[in-house]
């Protein structure tokens, strides 16, 4: 059942999804190994979300193949992922706390649906989780009750709660002051290194990305634009890179997407009495 | 819409019914939580809906029955339109209008906020954890509420006979009790079971599918309610013609 220790933790091979006759992920292959910090980078909208949510098994995709832990994730029933997920950790760009439950609650809930954790037990594992994301003694607090950045950390600490072996994160540092995202940073690398642990982050954050990274993927309109250590992406001589990795309004990556390529994008239907009030707003102004 | 709500039905019986023998089993604290919820903090608009209802329906079978001097059987039709009808029909839409929106709502928000896909993603399952609360804390507390509700109906008939019609209080009790069967009081605990069902898997399933934001909340919200209430009214008539009607 388990793979050799040298097996990639997860590969993706020959991924396309295609939402009616547009691909949003394109041809996608690449491999994590074990204690490897890889981070997805990419303008918004090109398909890095979409790209998570398939290697969670959350969607499934047109063709190619997903595999976690030597596991096909793509044809996988409800259960079968259940058991999946058990093993890794995930987390939200919002956070995605319960807001019926307090922050103690939150951290605690894997403990208590997949453990038999003694309640005392369960208490200090959440202490001890909370104090990693530097937030002793917020247990009793609604997720209302605190700042967005807040919520991020408290849902990496719930992301760890079960020590797993691999952890997702999408944009685990935005609205992060810059020293709470050295904190979150430090944390991964800790991970990462110390219990060999494997993290795969989306982010836009260039400091932390290289901070963290042990190799990186940057993905345009779909596929791949770029992929290699921190040190080949910083030397990059791909203008795409170059520009996306500094910050450069002008440059190949182009500005806007389409309104139709937007559309799809967003999986929203198009909206006629949007565009009728526009039409109205120009007359009148 | 049908599709989503069949599954949905189909995985509430496995979680409800299947899952606790394989170990899985549903949290007791969260049922009572909803229970609270659901029944307990419903009870005064039931109680005063209950009491309108029986009111009315005296006045009304008084002012009928006076025309053939048969004031006397006023209680007979008040007990039998409450434990009958009027209870289960009445109490199930207070809930909808309280509870089942509410329910619809709550899901709908946790939805668009991804907190259903974060518990997706840590392996637990939305059904379990969030719908089978409700399911079984509306199961028992809608019936409970109908129980109630009907009791304060009475009462509200018992308030028009005594003050209004000068009959005495025992008089009323003993044609009241006279009047109805065991039967009459089960159909009706039947039917709010069974609106039970309906009332929370309607308001679950259109909160679990919403999509769009707030936007999307508020129509599911308006849908759950609006398609609970058909629903009800329906599955009532469908009730009392197989109850009442059939043989």
């Amino acid at each position: 059942m388990s793979p050799s220790p040298d097996a990639p933790v997860i590969e993706v091979s020959d991924l396309v999804r295609r939402f009616a006759d547009r691909a949003i992920i394109n041809d996608i292959s690449f491999n994590v190994h074990r204690g490897e910090t890889l981070v997805i980078m990419g303008g918004s909208g090109c398909g890095k979300s979409t790209l998570l949510r398939h290697i969670i098994g959350s969607m499934k995709p047109t063709s190619g193949s997903v595999k976690i832990f030597g596991q096909e994730i793509t044809t996988m029933d409800e259960r079968e992922i259940a058991l999946v997920r058990r093993r890794f950790g995930m987390l939200f760009q919002s956070g995605a706390l319960l807001a019926s439950l307090t922050v103690g609650e939150n951290v605690a809930l894997p403990l208590v649906q997949h453990t038999k954790m003694p309640p005392d037990g369960i208490e200090s594992v959440v202490k001890q989780k909370l104090q990693m994301v530097g937030l002793s003694g917020f247990e009793d607090l609604k997720p209302a009750e605190i700042s967005g950045g807040m919520k991020k950390r408290v849902g990496l600490a719930r992301a760890l709660a079960l020590d797993p072996e691999l952890l997702f994160s999408d944009e685990p540092t935005s609205g992060l002051d810059p020293i709470m995202t050295a904190v979150v940073d430090q944390l991964t690398l800790k991970l990462t290194h110390g219990e060999h642990m494997t993290a795969v982050v989306v982010t836009h954050d260039m400091t932390s990305a290289f901070r963290i990274a042990t190799r990186m993927i940057m993905l345009g309109h779909g596929s791949i634009v770029a992929q290699g250590t921190p040190d080949e992406i910083r030397n990059s001589t791909n203008p795409e890179v170059h520009q996306f990795i500094n910050g450069e309004a002008d440059g190949p990556i182009p500005l806007n997407l389409s309104q139709d390529e937007h559309e799809h994008h967003q999986h929203v239907k198009p909206r006629p009495f949007v565009a009728a009030r526009h039409r109205f707003h120009r007359k009148t102004a | 819409m049908l599709k989503n709500y069949l599954k949905l039905n189909l995985s509430l019986l496995y979680w409800v019914f299947v899952a606790p023998f394989t170990g899985q089993f549903f949290s007791i604290s969260q049922i009572f939580r909803q229970m609270v919820f659901i029944g307990v903090r419903a009870t005064s608009m039931v109680a005063l809906t209950a009491f309108s209802i029986g009111v009315t329906l005296a006045m009304q079978a008084a002012h009928s029955l006076q025309q053939l001097g048969a004031e006397m059987y006023v209680p007979d039709l008040v007990m039998l339109s409450i434990l009958r009808e009027m209870g289960p029909v009445l109490i199930a839409v207070i809930v909808i209008g309280r509870s089942g929106s509410a329910v619809a709502a709550e899901l709908g928000t946790m939805k668009v906020s991804e907190e259903i896909e974060a518990l997706e993603v840590m392996a637990i399952n939305p059904v379990q954890y969030l719908v089978v609360p409700r399911f079984l804390a509306m199961l028992v507390m809608l019936p409970a509420l109908t129980i109630f509700g009907n009791y304060i109906g009475v009462l509200g008939g018992w308030a028009v006979c005594r003050f209004a019609l000068n009959f005495n209080t025992a008089g009323y009790v003993l044609r009241a009790l006279q009047s109805a069967n065991t039967w009459d009081l089960y159909s009706g605990m039947i039917k709010s079971g069974v609106f039970a069902w309906i009332v929370i898997t309607i308001a679950c399933n259109a909160g679990l599918h919403v999509e769009g934001g707030a936007e999307g909340v508020g129509q599911a919200t308006t849908s759950a309610v609006v398609q609970a209430l058909l629903a009800m009214l329906v599955s009532n008539a469908i009730l009392t013609g197989i109850f009442f009607f059939g043989s």
